[in-house]
């Protein structure tokens, strides 16, 4: 364009360079935006409440999940399983049996308790300590510990049980923490219904933005159409509203932290109770930095991508006439 | 500068605005495109500034033909020409330097550029003072300086106003024919929609007389077709 290339001609005392320039607009275009929303706080903060409470929501869920998970993963003897050896059988018959077993590939560890030791832990914790004093003799076999190593799938599991309780040294295969296998199949099917609910949240933020952004272009059609006359490209017209997009992004996620930290602060004590009861010392997860920064990205995405929509939706339907 | 060549415009109703149309133009020229309204001289105006484009026959400014210019390459084009409205079209939720600054921002210039030439513009219409307003706070004529100095803050090489007295007392239209004067003097082609006749007359510039969407000939040669022009009048009104 000659003239275009004419206008740069005569302003040979460019201070800085077209970069800088474009950065200090940019600038200047933040502030300006940010400016507008705050001269209409009620309806601004209407919007930025919208958008924190519905990225609050997945946020909190996927705490609960994280949480449930920390205190599960306390539980690293899920697979462990017991064998009863026949009371026959003596101390050192049954620590033989014990190496045996723990040279298999599909085990870990095995550890024995002897008779002895597991009438002495009973008689500590159940609480009926005096009145086993009057046994003659201890009633209790030898038990192997038996925990599988982690290669294990779910049927050489089994497999695995099934070999030993065949043993003619064993008496009984007791799988007592299958409970908490299923606690964790649990918390996978929770862990996929939030991220489905998140998905959908997340397409109700950009419906959010994107229609705000909708309502803006409407009020500012005059200003539009004058700066699009005066020789702006839809690029140039659109970009306060990327800028808007933008701050209810940045706004909304800053209050949905807040709002989790919140409800973090009013569980602490519960939670702490709880834990109390089960005398852990299990204490609440919050969200790291980590999970902080996919927040406030996610959000900051999510208010681009709706305000892009958006922008170029209608942007190109106000045309000066 | 300008070269209309057998343009037509037809809108969409079926009603013509433009019919064969064609002159010219010169660099540096001043020229004031007159008729009664509904002539034609808006349409005129749209065609060069591309806010529409032409049914058929050619539109070349600058020795760029508008068929050719696409759509993208709009907003490009039309930072190369200074526009002024009737109706001044400024932003009322911002002062008046940043008004007359928007053409340099959109262009990308430089901050310190941009206030040094925002200034010379407006001290050239004589509004230096007032840039810190709001332009509502200002009257008619200094809000259609405001829409000049926009106008002219990048240095078009050509200017369109549409009825940019249209609103205004004689003596402030005059003022604002002469300041597009002064512009014309330093080189600028400028081209004015006006129905002002009066005002014309006194600034002698070249007048080009529309009625119906056709050129009518120059007052000097009215004489030699009177007999044709009262014909058209007759049928007409």
């Amino acid at each position: 364009m000659a003239m275009t290339r004419h206008s740069d001609a005569v302003a040979p005392v460019r201070s800085s360079g077209p970069l800088f320039t474009w950065l200090s607009r940019h600038a200047n275009l933040s502030v300006g935006t940010l400016g507008r929303l705050c001269k209409q706080p009620f309806a601004s903060l209407m919007i930025v409440l919208v958008i924190a409470i519905t990225l609050a929501i997945p946020a909190a869920l996927n705490l609960v999940v994280k949480n449930a998970q920390a205190i599960s993963s306390g539980w690293d003897n899920a697979l462990d399983f017991s064998v009863y050896l026949k009371s026959a059988l003596s101390a050192a018959d049954a620590e033989n049996l014990r190496t045996i077993i723990e040279q298999r590939a599909d085990v870990d560890t095995v550890r024995l308790i002897t008779a002895d030791e597991a009438l002495r832990e009973f008689k500590s914790r159940s609480g009926f300590g005096e009145a086993l004093e009057h046994l003659s003799e201890n009633p209790l076999p030898h038990a192997l510990v038996v925990r599988p190593s982690p290669v294990n799938t779910e049927k050489s599991l089994i497999l695995l049980q099934e070999e030993i309780a065949t043993l003619p040294e064993a008496e009984l295969v007791q799988v007592d923490t299958e409970w908490v296998r299923r606690f964790h199949a649990i918390l996978d099917i929770l862990k996929r219904v939030i991220a489905i609910g998140t998905a959908l949240l997340a397409a109700a933020i950009i419906v959010i933005i994107g229609n705000t952004i909708r309502l803006e272009i409407q009020n500012r059609r005059e200003e539009i159409e004058v700066t699009k006359l005066i020789g702006a490209s839809n690029a140039f017209v659109r970009r306060p509203f990327l800028w808007s997009g933008f701050w209810y992004g940045v706004l909304g996620d800053l209050l949905a932290l807040g709002l989790v930290y919140y409800g973090l602060y009013l569980l602490r004590e519960p939670a702490a109770k709880l834990a109390g009861l089960y005398n852990s010392q299990v204490t609440m997860l919050s969200l790291n930095l980590e999970e902080c920064v996919v927040i406030v990205a996610t959000a900051v995405g999510l208010g681009l991508v709706g305000s892009w929509f958006a922008a170029a939706r209608h942007m190109r339907r106000i045309e000066p006439r | 500068m300008i070269q209309i060549d057998n343009v037509t415009k037809r809108f969409p109703g079926g009603q013509e605005a433009l019919a064969g149309l064609t002159f010219a133009v010169e660099r540096g020229e001043m020229v004031f495109v007159t008729g009664h309204s509904g002539a034609g001289k808006s349409t005129l105006l749209k065609l060069i500034a591309l806010i529409e484009r032409p049914t058929s026959g050619q539109v070349i400014v600058d020795g760029q033909n508008t068929r050719r210019v696409r759509r993208r390459k709009i907003p490009a084009y039309r930072r190369q020409i200074g526009m002024v409205f009737q109706d001044h079209k400024l932003l009322y939720d911002r002062p008046v330097f940043d008004n007359v600054a928007l053409p340099l921002i959109i262009a990308g210039v430089g901050h310190r550029e941009t206030g040094r030439r925002v200034r010379a513009a407006l001290d050239q219409v004589g509004l230096l003072h007032k840039e810190r307003q709001n332009p509502e706070t200002l009257s008619a004529g200094e809000q259609q300086r405001v829409g000049i100095a926009r106008a002219i803050v990048t240095r078009p090489k050509l200017l369109i106003a549409d009825e940019p007295t249209g609103n205004l007392d004689p003596d402030l239209s005059l003022e604002v024919m002469r300041i597009f004067r002064r512009f014309n003097e330093v080189g600028v082609t400028v081209l004015i929609a006006s129905h002002d006749i009066a005002l014309i007359d006194r600034l002698g510039c070249r007048r080009i007389d529309l009625d119906k969407g056709r050129l009518r000939l120059p007052v000097e040669d009215e004489q030699a077709f009177l007999i044709d022009s009262d014909a058209e009048h007759g049928r007409w009104q």
